[in-house]
């Protein structure tokens, strides 16, 4: 299981970054949320997949019992969703002000921030 | 767009969500719930309603401005933040009170920092979803 | 106050000066005074927790009574204490220039909200123990950042937000990764007891690919090459207040990671990673400046020069002595005031001549020649001329790589210094000394945001300012230096902030 759930994050990871790189700026909108989701599972994936119980001891016992789920991965997952979250709203907001105020979605047409002028000598 | 079944639904569900959501919270500490995701829950209801009646309409029901309710929101989380140092502890410490609450059970500064969660991720959602809605 | 307190405030004062700001929204004069007391608060807290650092020893507290290493730490050695005051004093600079840049439309919509949960996130990062709390408060300074450069929504600002939100996004993300790879190789998030247990680790290949994803996620935000073609297509697009304080804190934010994470963590191989960082370092020296050479706008010749400057700091880390570090923690102390300073003064020749391009400018020292040696001042210091900071700073870097044998790094330094002094005596040349154009150009933004205030005294005051924190660090080099090697015996040797964090509670 530990394998295919790698697989399945290292797919993730190159869908995301092979999304990021085309030339639609929302297909790379789509690719930087493959990401933050590949990421989420990563570290999801590192908290050992076991079939575990909360980790509560249990009243009048003095340890847990094992198997026990990690809760840091859990935490740090859940904490990750919601920056992402937040994250992909702003891209969001910003294809859509893009789409609006510039008609293009292409990047190649975004280019002029990089590009030295041709005007000036 | 008006929907007759999606307005006499939303109509019917609002409240219903509402009460959902702050039942999430509530349960928050020691069950599946909590703050994020009870916000996301009352978010949604006024989603619902936006897309049924308007946005216009939606933002009446809501009655407070969605940045309002964002500020406030992280006002109670940092007073939450706060009682620790003020009572000689660090930042964050939890401080409880002794005595349980009817509904809410046992309360103090993790469930009130919880609310200020609550709060943000309303007025954050609505924020967002509202201008959407509105162009 | 306690310092347990101490150690948080930096962080928790801009935060709820934000609040304050949030919920005075409607007043464009309130939200500016909360704004200036806010940063101020920060600055004294700032210089309180380095006196009683530099006094006392690291100081480390846990939020919430959690010990380490379960509890998230905010740690402040000196390196930390340092950067605070730093931050805290751009924060300041930038909430004085702010009106005089700044639109009201764009005041009201948000700006000062935003501009001091920038300063907290740079504040938490600079302070925090925890690594996944360096990473919420990476998050938090990056979200604020992406609104504050799309503010003003023309194709500009369109066009530098989709290139700063892909990369910087993609740094996050490889961050995130590294950390959860961090963590199932260790089972802890701490830094100090990463630190111990990373030492204690037989698996020397993972570890070293993790070291690798951290310097590839952190060299993204400090602008390392190759990873920094975002920084000159973004830069020089937001209202120049806005481009200030990210030219003055963001990058630098990049390197105290890179420094934290590379010093306290990852030390078992340092011949490959921090000879990887080196080698780095400078290219990003050479391909910075050389890029600088080739512009004519203003902003985007400084832009490159960031990117430049970045790479003497990575020079001292990648070298890896006592030495070297205090001479990056003393770059960093010269670069992040004359950096701002340097992006004030453009955006103060953007108001008086509505233009950035070299060709359309002119004239300025027989108008304004106040701003002229305001001009001059950060210019000379960033080129490494005596008796001006960015002398010492270089002196100290220089030393310390012939100390290490590294000839090529140290030849590369040097060229690089005097190409860079090419690039400030070009700007003074074509803006400031030869005669305007005619017809001269319209002051005052020809098609800017309306709404600006017309009194330039705020906007002349910071540069004063911060030109005159130049002039001072540069005079007075030896305590400030001193200080720098404290902090750098510190990074060496990071025993000390192991038992502060561990031991002491």
């Amino acid at each position: 299981m530990d394998t295919w759930l790698g697989l399945a994050v290292g797919a993730l990871y190159a869908c995301g970054i092979y999304l990021l790189m085309r030339r639609s700026l929302v297909k790379l909108v789509v690719g930087l949320a493959l990401l933050g989701h590949a990421a989420n599972l990563l570290i999801f994936a590192v908290g050992r997949l076991t079939p575990g119980v909360p980790p509560i001891v249990a009243p009048g016992a003095t340890a847990l019992i094992e198997p026990v789920a990690d809760p840091v991965p859990q935490a740090l997952v859940l904490t990750a969703i919601v920056i992402g979250f937040g994250v992909q709203a702003f891209a969001l907001v910003l294809l859509r002000r893009t789409w609006t105020r510039l008609a293009t979605e292409d990047l190649d047409g975004l280019q002029s921030t990089d590009r030295l002028d041709e005007g000036h000598p | 767009m008006f929907s007759l079944i999606l307005a006499a639904t939303a109509r019917a569900l609002l409240p219903l969500i509402l009460l959902f959501s702050l039942f999430l919270l509530i349960r928050g500490h020691n069950e599946p719930g909590g703050g994020f995701v009870g916000g996301l829950a009352a978010a949604s209801a006024f989603a619902l309603h936006a897309l049924a009646h308007g946005a216009p309409e939606a933002r009446r029901i809501v009655r407070v401005d969605p940045r309002r309710l964002t500020a406030t929101g992280l006002l109670v989380a940092l007073a939450a933040a706060l009682a620790g140092p003020l009572t000689g502890g660090p930042l964050f410490a939890a401080r409880w009170l002794d005595a349980p609450l009817p509904v809410l059970g046992k309360v103090g500064t993790p469930i009130l920092f919880d609310a200020g969660v609550y709060l943000v991720v309303i007025g954050i959602v609505l924020t967002i979803l509202f201008p959407l809605l509105e162009d | 106050m306690s310092p347990d307190l101490l150690v948080v405030a930096p962080f928790v004062v801009p935060l709820g000066a934000a609040v304050l700001a949030l919920g005075t929204s409607r007043s464009v004069a309130a939200q500016r005074a909360v704004s200036l007391a806010g940063t101020a608060v920060t600055l004294v807290c700032a210089g309180l927790l380095l006196a009683e650092v530099s006094y006392r020893g690291v100081i480390a507290t846990s939020i919430g009574g959690w010990p380490a290493p379960f509890g998230i730490a905010f740690v402040a050695d000196l390196l930390a204490a340092i950067m605070a005051v730093l931050g805290a004093i751009v924060g300041l600079a930038i909430a004085v220039y702010s009106p005089a840049s700044v639109g009201h439309q764009q005041e009201r919509f948000g700006y000062h909200p935003l501009l001091l949960v920038l300063v907290a996130g740079v504040e938490g990062a600079f302070l925090t123990g925890d690594l996944f709390n360096l990473y919420v408060c990476f998050e938090i300074l990056l979200m604020a950042s992406f609104v504050l450069l799309a503010l003003g929504g023309q194709r500009a600002q369109l066009e530098g937000s989709i290139k700063y939100v892909t990369l910087n996004l993609l740094s996050s993300i490889l961050f995130l990764t590294g950390t959860g790879l961090l963590y199932g190789l260790t089972g802890s998030l701490n830094m100090a007891d990463l630190a111990v247990r990373v030492a204690a680790l037989d698996a020397r290949g993972p570890v070293t690919a993790v070291a690798v994803i951290f310097a590839v996620a952190f060299g993204i935000k400090a602008g390392a090459f190759p990873l920094f073609f975002w920084l000159p297509a973004s830069y020089h697009t937001p209202p120049p207040a806005v481009a200030a304080l990210f030219a003055g804190l963001l990058t630098k934010v990049g390197v105290y990671a890179l420094l934290r994470v590379f010093t306290l963590i990852f030390v078992g191989d340092p011949g490959f990673t921090h000879g990887l960082i080196l080698w780095a370092a400078v290219l990003t020296m050479i391909s910075g400046v050389l890029g600088a050479a080739a512009q004519h706008d203003v902003r985007r010749i400084l832009s490159f020069h960031i990117v430049s400057q970045i790479g003497y700091m990575l020079m001292g880390l990648g070298l890896f002595t006592r030495l070297a570090l205090a001479g990056t923690v003393f770059y960093l102390v010269h670069h992040i005031v004359v950096k701002t300073n340097l992006f004030l003064v453009a955006g103060i020749m953007r108001r008086l001549r509505g233009t950035e391009e070299l060709a359309d400018l002119g004239g300025l020292y027989r108008e304004r020649p106040w701003l002229a040696i305001g001009f001059l001042v950060p210019a000379l210091s960033l080129a490494g001329i005596p008796p001006l900071s960015g002398f010492w700073a270089k002196l100290l870097l220089v030393k310390a790589g012939l100390d290490s044998r590294e000839y090529v790094v140290v030849a590369a330094a040097l060229a690089v210094g005097l190409l860079t002094l090419f690039s400030m005596t070009k700007i003074w040349a074509e803006a400031f000394w030869k005669a305007p154009p005619d017809p001269p150009a319209a002051s005052d933004g020809r098609g800017e945001a309306t709404g600006l205030d017309s009194n330039l005294a705020p906007a002349f005051a910071t540069v004063a300012g911060l030109a005159l924190v130049t002039v001072w660090i540069g005079l007075g080099a030896g305590p400030i230096l001193e200080l720098c090697s404290r902090a750098a015996t510190q990074l060496v040797d990071p025993s000390v902030y192991i038992t502060a964090v561990l031991g002491g509670h």
